[in-house]
């Protein structure tokens, strides 16, 4: 889904959010209460430059605004891939931006994710999953690799990776499998603005993956395995 | 000197904390593997590839982890992720008076994609969780592997990070971005180049790891013993910091730098003297360089 629409049918015509190049960033009304909407669009890379730009905006709403919840918009192929980012030490700067959103929730802003197009890895992990709870739009995608370059790195044939994207969790990106793993809390589906308003409400402040991927049957050996080493003698 | 690069984590361990302290949870003899890894045909390992567990340092009572780099490029799946986290956890619970955390790891282990993804991230919240208990989390890295993808991420999540001159700390590896960019982006066989954007000394320099040491056991062992007790709180002011360090820097490069070394141009603009002669020099020599 566009972000426009997406914002649109979330907090009305009269919005207010606006993009600078892939960057999204508003402050919009939802149901009488101000909320910062931080984004990111057209499968933007993130690079140092925008990961420190989204980590900018999370910083002055813990400053000014506290308690003031965040809304974040995940649309991106990844972390960039460049020399330079790399040199400039990138992930450095998703560290910053992973520990900014960590601090809000720690003071008590609701942080919530939402992969409304794609996600993958580096720029997922220092989002979405460091919110307090991630969501999703049903046709949206997630993924940690592309499969030519999972091929290269894993050695594997890219058939038989192909195969498994089809069929296997662990490797099929769609957004279904995240919620059975427990790595994305549930689908917006319908009316977004009750999907927000009831993450709003309900999402945890404590970190239930392993445990909703064990009962959700996705991933069943995170939790007790964590559970095991908690009891080790 | 011991090589902490040729090492296999057991080995770091053993050498690394008080002799025979280290109690290991969820030892290989308990066979918690992988449950990924069979349907392609690939071997599982009895510890996943992460040894985890408790000793002493110089007396202190710590939990530690230690990644092994020859097990999948210490690619975190869901059982070695999980193992972490139960440790984090644990630290939380029963307090010691520091995490060592000896991470070699490529990121997430791409045999179980989604699932070692989620894992990763589950292992940087439970981090952050004990670094906000006040726990000192310290990050050793000097493995051949270097420390990749997300765990480089988690990696700065930490209070403390130790390296190596050989260690290399960094996101996207160089191979990954030489195929997604081409060789005239990144050129993954220029081995100085790629300890000039990624290694330890480059780290150094930039302020990204704490304490630069030899590929050394007894001097990582050395340098972790002074890192206990340096807890760093991660309060707004801190990352106020955080984000003026790293915006300078961003600043500090300029865009255009066809034909020069970008890792020279970096570190001369942080005011690194003789910038041109750091891969050369010596990591004592090196380590007086910083001004940052």
């Amino acid at each position: 889904m566009q972000w426009n629409s997406l914002v649109t049918q979330l907090f009305g015509p009269y919005h207010g959010m606006r993009a600078a190049g892939d960057f999204l960033q508003g402050e919009v009304m939802f149901e009488g209460e101000p909320l910062t909407v931080i984004g990111t669009t057209n499968h933007a890379p993130i690079g140092v430059r925008l990961a420190l730009a989204q980590a900018r905006v999370v910083l002055d709403t813990v400053a000014q605004h506290p308690g003031r919840a965040i809304l974040l918009l995940i649309d991106t192929q990844g972390q960039q891939l460049r020399r330079r980012d790399e040199l400039l030490g990138i992930n450095r700067a998703m560290a910053h931006l992973g520990a900014s959103i960590d601090l809000a929730r720690r003071r008590g802003h609701r942080v919530i994710g939402l992969v409304y197009d794609q996600a993958l890895s580096g720029g997922f992990i220092t989002s979405g999953l460091i919110a307090d709870a991630c969501y999703a739009l049903p046709d949206a995608e997630i993924r940690v690799m592309r499969i030519p370059a999972m091929a290269r790195v894993t050695k594997l044939p890219e058939e038989k990776l192909t195969a498994l994207s089809q069929s296997n969790p662990v490797f099929a990106p769609g957004v279904q499998n995240y919620v059975a793993m427990g790595g994305v809390r549930a689908l917006w589906q319908g009316d977004l603005q009750a999907a927000l308003r009831d993450a709003l409400a309900h999402a945890p402040t404590d970190d239930v993956r392993a445990r909703d991927g064990a009962e959700r049957g996705g991933r069943q050996l995170a939790a007790p395995v964590v559970q095991r080493v908690l009891d080790a003698a | 000197m011991i090589s902490f690069a040729e090492c296999s984590a057991r080995e770091r361990l053993a050498l690394l904390l008080d002799p025979g302290s280290f109690h290991e949870w969820l030892p290989p003899s308990e066979r918690v593997t992988s449950p990924h890894l069979a349907q392609l045909g690939v071997p599982s390992a009895f510890d996943d590839g992460v040894a985890i567990g408790r000793a002493t340092l110089d007396g202190h009572g710590v939990f530690v982890a230690a990644q092994e780099g020859a097990f999948m490029g210490g690619g975190v799946g869901e059982v070695h992720g999980a193992k972490l986290v139960g440790l984090l956890q644990r630290a939380q619970r029963d307090r010691p008076t520091a995490v060592l955390l000896l991470a070699e790891s490529g990121g997430v282990r791409l045999h179980e994609a989604n699932a070692g993804l989620i894992a990763v991230s589950e292992v940087m919240r439970a981090l952050l969780d004990v670094r906000a208990a006040g726990i000192p989390v310290i990050v050793l890295i000097g493995g051949a592997n270097g420390c990749f993808g997300g765990m480089g991420i988690v990696a700065r999540c930490a209070d403390h990070i130790v390296m190596s001159d050989v260690g290399r700390l960094a996101m996207s590896g160089p191979e990954v971005i030489e195929a997604s960019h081409g060789v005239e982006e990144f050129d993954s066989r220029d081995r100085a180049l790629v300890w000039r954007t990624t290694g330890g000394k480059h780290r150094w320099l930039t302020g990204d790891c704490d304490a630069l040491v030899e590929d050394d056991v007894a001097a990582f062992r050395e340098a972790a013993i002074a890192a206990l007790g340096k807890s760093k709180p991660l309060t707004l002011a801190a990352l106020e910091d955080e984000h003026a360090l790293l915006t300078r820097r961003l600043l500090a490069l300029p865009g255009d730098n066809t034909g020069r070394d970008e890792a020279v141009l970096l570190w001369r603009a942080l005011g690194v003297v003789d910038a041109e002669q750091v891969p050369d020099l010596s990591v004592d020599t090196v380590r007086a360089l910083r001004v940052i």
